[in-house]
């Protein structure tokens, strides 16, 4: 009896179709948020080491491989974000009877919460 | 080294997988095989559309669904069994519901049914409108429960071994390999569907090609009212696709090139507005029987009133007046089925259809315990003929007939089965030898074979439609008897181009021919000798019924090199006698 | 007026003969009507008896037809020619599944795993036949329907990359017709069915590619059930924290 024949699959599986490739881009948007979150914990231990490591952090931040850098996590983070939001009516299902409500129900909620949670963050961060 | 079972089932669709899970039930201590030339999920019993009937509602009576099916069937079905049958239904369709099916509901909860052809009450169980599909799963996948159950998927049957007047197993091919090997077994159950395939048009897949009807054929039971083949009148021109009766148990109408309803010029009743509220009246018009509607076509374009499409006359199935909501609720695989291959979207435009063979009602010889004349071969559903649906079936009595002769054949299999003590082992292994022999020799090793199998195939499909189509006449059934025996010798010289052993799928359509000009023949004789007119079978002429001589079963069987030999077997008759077959009354 | 043609590059693989596959290419007449399975009817009815491949139904409903076209999973009885034409059309095996011969794939993996997942209904006690159905409102009817129309075509495995990657993966399919009996109301067997869909190679394989869904022939989205499952598991979860002794 002869073996069945088993191809091979490419590293570059992912390039084959655009829906492939969409599914890396957002999966390595997980490398800015990481990246950035690494940079915000560096943050923090500066602020806890005192003023001078602190001023010394801030002239860092405002140099323009730094203003690349955040540009490019908050791009990433923003798509991110926003494709999982557009994904929510396909893992959470609310009915009315036997219909299920328009998807527009489940996703704008959340762009709400992040855009009154956005504000309120820039308010405090500005009220001094 | 043989494979050995106590029950074996050749068939996985809704009859075969009933069958093993009835057997499975009798007696858990016994093993049972289910031996299938493609997965289970791939029968047909998945394209089946419209519902399954069974008395359920209030409103409805076991004598009400015996009286529809017994006139349906223009009085040659056996009445004893109808009865039994009916009776059984209901239970076997709650056992399905128990099983998982999802039958569509009432607001409150019940199962709902819907109108169908040829019943005065409704009674046809439906899920949605994949009824077959879903009532297929439903029992794959229970199947899947007992770990008595063994399947062999994707083995070909090619012949069935009799030894010392009992069944006692089969010979297949495992189409991995190409290896031929006995299978055997105390009890054997066909459940291998119908032979549309036979003809050119038909709403059957690829794989209805008679292959068990074969099979009991050759080995010495008989076919039973082979001539009965059911043209259902709407299927999509060219692929012959089915668009489901239930369609018109919606509502639909037919209409012909004048966007006249015609089949108010035929006997069957008057037509409602198509927005009265008691539209559509069951029995009447667009619910008449299938056999009466597909004539009704043919009577309709011999008076040129048909409307002419690229693969043929048609006629109109319009079903927009019902509007997108319900068509979405009730028929959306229609609307898919008409957006994909008649290119029309029916919210929209009506749907082009014609009658195309759709259903068998002939088969193998059974009685009503499913039993064939050979001891310890039984035979359910649509390779069978009990019969239940004489010369013509109605709409939705097909699956469950499944249900019911599928679970009759299990237990009188399982019932068989415990009584056989020793098997013909030596003898039976001889037999698979000689049959392993037959296949190399004609098949694999032939290299002087001249014609290919497309070119008789072809040849086959015309000369059926040409001489046993609708309407029959003695000169075209007889040219259509001579061809086949043409035919049955140019096969002989058949080539292939693949002599390989891993899924020879050119070896598998080989032994299809074999098998489906066998019950061709058994169809055209069976037709000639039948001189009346009766329900799907109808002859220019002898345009009458004739209960004198014809209240009988044909009994086509099979001769070594010639064609069949036919006889009769009298109609059981309990308590309806035969009456005219009237619909549209009110 | 010459007819029109186009030409098929049809995925052979014969074993013994063949020690890899090899691409055959065979021109058929152009019809706008014919599906890619009419075109290799037509090679095998007159051409070449040897290609071998799956079909039946020709409308979509018995799942045997599925196969690679243009790289995209397709039932081949649904793809229609003139999509592709002037072509070439690029026929192979379903991807992700070993090639047994020509067109036809292995997919005795698939019949395992749907086994595993117990696709019928378990009770703690049967109702017996006698006392009716279960009653089901139509609204219960609609919380697993569209995961119920599930054909096994798999042409949902064939898209999904971790499938291809990791064979031992459950797979879209098998974990829809787990979730379909789940929510169905007659069925009280999730427990059962826990571990086969939350061990490591069940739903939590799964990246949400999302592909599955997008090529499924019968819109189950199967994506969507495995993302179900993992909010129900994750909620079950902090149930299960929150209340040990699990009100359920």
């Amino acid at each position: 009896m002869s073996e069945a024949y088993r191809r091979p699959v490419s590293d570059t599986w992912w390039l084959k179709n655009p829906n492939y490739r969409f599914f890396m881009y957002r999966e390595l948007t997980a490398v800015f948020v990481l990246a950035f979150l690494l940079v915000f914990l560096y943050f923090l231990r500066q602020l806890a080491s005192g003023p001078e490591a602190y001023n010394a952090f801030l002239r860092r931040l405002s140099s323009p491989w730094s203003f690349i850098f955040h540009t490019a996590a908050l791009v990433a983070a923003c798509f991110h974000s926003s494709t999982w939001f557009n994904l929510t009516p396909k893992a959470v299902v609310v009915r009315k009877g036997e219909e299920k409500i328009p998807d527009a129900f489940l996703i704008t909620p959340n762009y709400v919460g992040w855009l009154t949670i956005s504000v309120i963050i820039f308010l405090i961060a500005t009220w001094s | 080294m043989a494979l050995v079972h106590d029950v074996l089932v050749i068939g996985g669709g809704g009859a075969g997988l009933r069958a093993a899970i009835a057997a499975a039930e009798a007696d858990p201590k016994l093993n049972i095989a289910i031996v299938s030339k493609v997965y289970p999920m791939r029968s047909h019993t998945v394209a089946a559309e419209g519902g399954s009937a069974g008395v359920i509602k209030a409103n409805d009576t076991l004598e009400e669904h015996i009286k529809d099916t017994i006139s349906g069937a223009d009085w040659l079905a056996d009445q004893d069994v109808v009865e039994m049958f009916v009776k059984s239904a209901p239970a076997e369709l709650l056992q399905l519901e128990h099983w998982g099916c999802p039958w569509s509901r009432e607001p409150d909860g019940r199962v709902a049914v819907r109108p169908f052809g040829g019943m005065r009450i409704e009674r046809t169980w439906f899920a949605a409108d994949k009824t077959g599909f879903h009532l297929l799963h439903a029992l794959f996948q229970t199947s899947l429960k007992y770990e008595s159950i063994q399947r062999y998927d994707e083995w070909f049957a090619t012949k069935l071994l009799v030894e010392n007047g009992r069944c006692q197993g089969i010979t297949a091919i495992e189409l991995r390999s190409g290896l031929m090997q006995p299978i055997l077994a105390k009890a054997v159950i066909v459940c291998t569907g119908g032979g549309g395939r036979i003809f050119p048009f038909t709403t059957n897949g690829a794989i209805k090609t008679g292959d068990g009807m074969a099979l009991c054929y050759r080995a010495g039971a008989a076919l039973k009212d082979m001539e009965f083949v059911q043209y259902h009148p709407t299927g999509l021109p060219g692929t012959g696709i089915l668009i489901t009766e239930a369609a018109r148990g919606e509502g639909g109408i037919l209409v012909n090139k004048n966007g006249y309803r015609y089949l108010q010029d035929y006997a069957l009743g008057k037509p409602l507005d198509i927005h009265d509220p008691r539209h559509p009246q069951l029995r009447t018009m667009e619910l008449g029987p299938r056999d009466k509607l597909s004539q009704c076509f043919m009577k309709e374009r011999d008076k040129g009133n048909t409307i002419d499409g690229p693969y043929g006359d048609v006629v109109h199935l319009d079903i927009r007046h019902l509007g997108e909501y319900k068509i979405m609720k009730k028929l959306p695989f229609v609307r898919e089925l008409a957006k994909n291959y008649a290119g029309i979207d029916p919210v929209y435009e009506p749907i082009p259809v014609r009658p195309v063979v759709h259903y068998m009602m002939g088969g193998v010889h059974t009685n009503i315990n499913a039993e064939t004349s050979i001891p310890g071969l039984f035979a359910a559903g649509e390779t069978a003929c009990v019969s239940i649906n004489g010369a013509n079936r109605l709409g939705s009595n097909s699956l469950t007939e499944l249900l019911v002769f599928g679970a009759r054949a299990g237990q009188g299999a399982v019932a068989f089965a415990k009584e056989q003590k020793k098997s013909d082992t030596a003898a039976l292994e001889r037999q698979a030898k000689d049959e392993q022999e037959r296949v190399r020799k004609n098949f694999i090793a032939k290299t002087d074979g001249k014609e290919r199998i497309a070119t008789i195939r072809t040849e086959m499909t015309k000369t059926m439609e040409e001489g046993a189509g609708i309407y029959r006449l003695e000169a075209p059934l007889k040219a259509t008897c001579n061809k086949l025996a043409e035919l049955r010798d140019r096969f002989k010289g058949v080539t292939l181009d693949d002599r390989s052993n891993t899924y020879n799928t050119e070896l598998t359509s080989v032994l299809e021919l074999e098998n489906m000009l066998e019950i061709a023949e058994a169809v055209a004789h069976s037709a000639v000798n039948r001189k009346e007119s009766r329900g799907s079978h109808q002859r220019t002429d002898y345009p009458k019924r004739d209960d004198e001589n014809y209240l009988a079963h044909s009994l086509a069987y099979r001769t070594p090199d010639g064609p069949p030999r036919i006889d009769y077997l009298k109609v059981v008759i309990t308590n309806w006698p035969p009456a005219e077959r009237t619909y549209g009354e009110k | 007026m010459a007819e029109r043609t186009i030409t098929l590059e049809v995925f052979r693989y014969r074993p013994g003969t063949d020690k890899e596959p090899v691409f055959q290419n065979y021109t058929v007449p152009f019809r706008d009507d014919w599906v890619v399975l009419d075109a290799l009817n037509y090679l095998k009815d007159q051409v070449d008896g040897s290609i071998s491949y799956r079909w039946s139904c020709r409308m979509g409903v018995c799942g045997s037809c599925g196969m690679m076209v243009n790289g995209t999973p397709k039932l081949t009885c649904a793809a229609f020619l003139k999509d592709y034409y002037p072509g070439p059309v690029r026929v192979e095996p379903l991807a992700n599944f070993p090639v047994e011969r020509d067109l036809i794939v292995n997919i005795t993996d698939f019949a395992h795993k749907l086994k595993e997942v117990k696709p019928f209904i378990i009770r703690r006690e049967e109702k017996p036949v006698s006392e009716g159905e279960y009653l089901q409102s139509p609204a219960e009817l609609a919380t697993f329907k569209q995961f119920s129309m599930c054909i096994n075509c798999l042409l949902c495995y064939a898209a999904c990359p971790i499938y291809g990657l990791e064979s031992s993966f459950v797979g879209p399919a098998a974990i829809a017709l787990a979730q379909r009996y789940n929510l169905d109301s007659r069925d009280q067997g999730q427990e059962e069915r826990h571990d086969v869909i939350f061990r490591h190679e069940g739903i939590w394989e799964c990246t949400f590619v999302g592909e599955c869904s997008e090529v499924c022939p019968k819109d189950v989205d199967p994506a969507g059930a495995i993302q179900q499952a993992k909010v129900g598991g994750a909620l079950d979860l902090v149930k299960s924290m929150l209340m040990p002794r699990g009100a359920r």
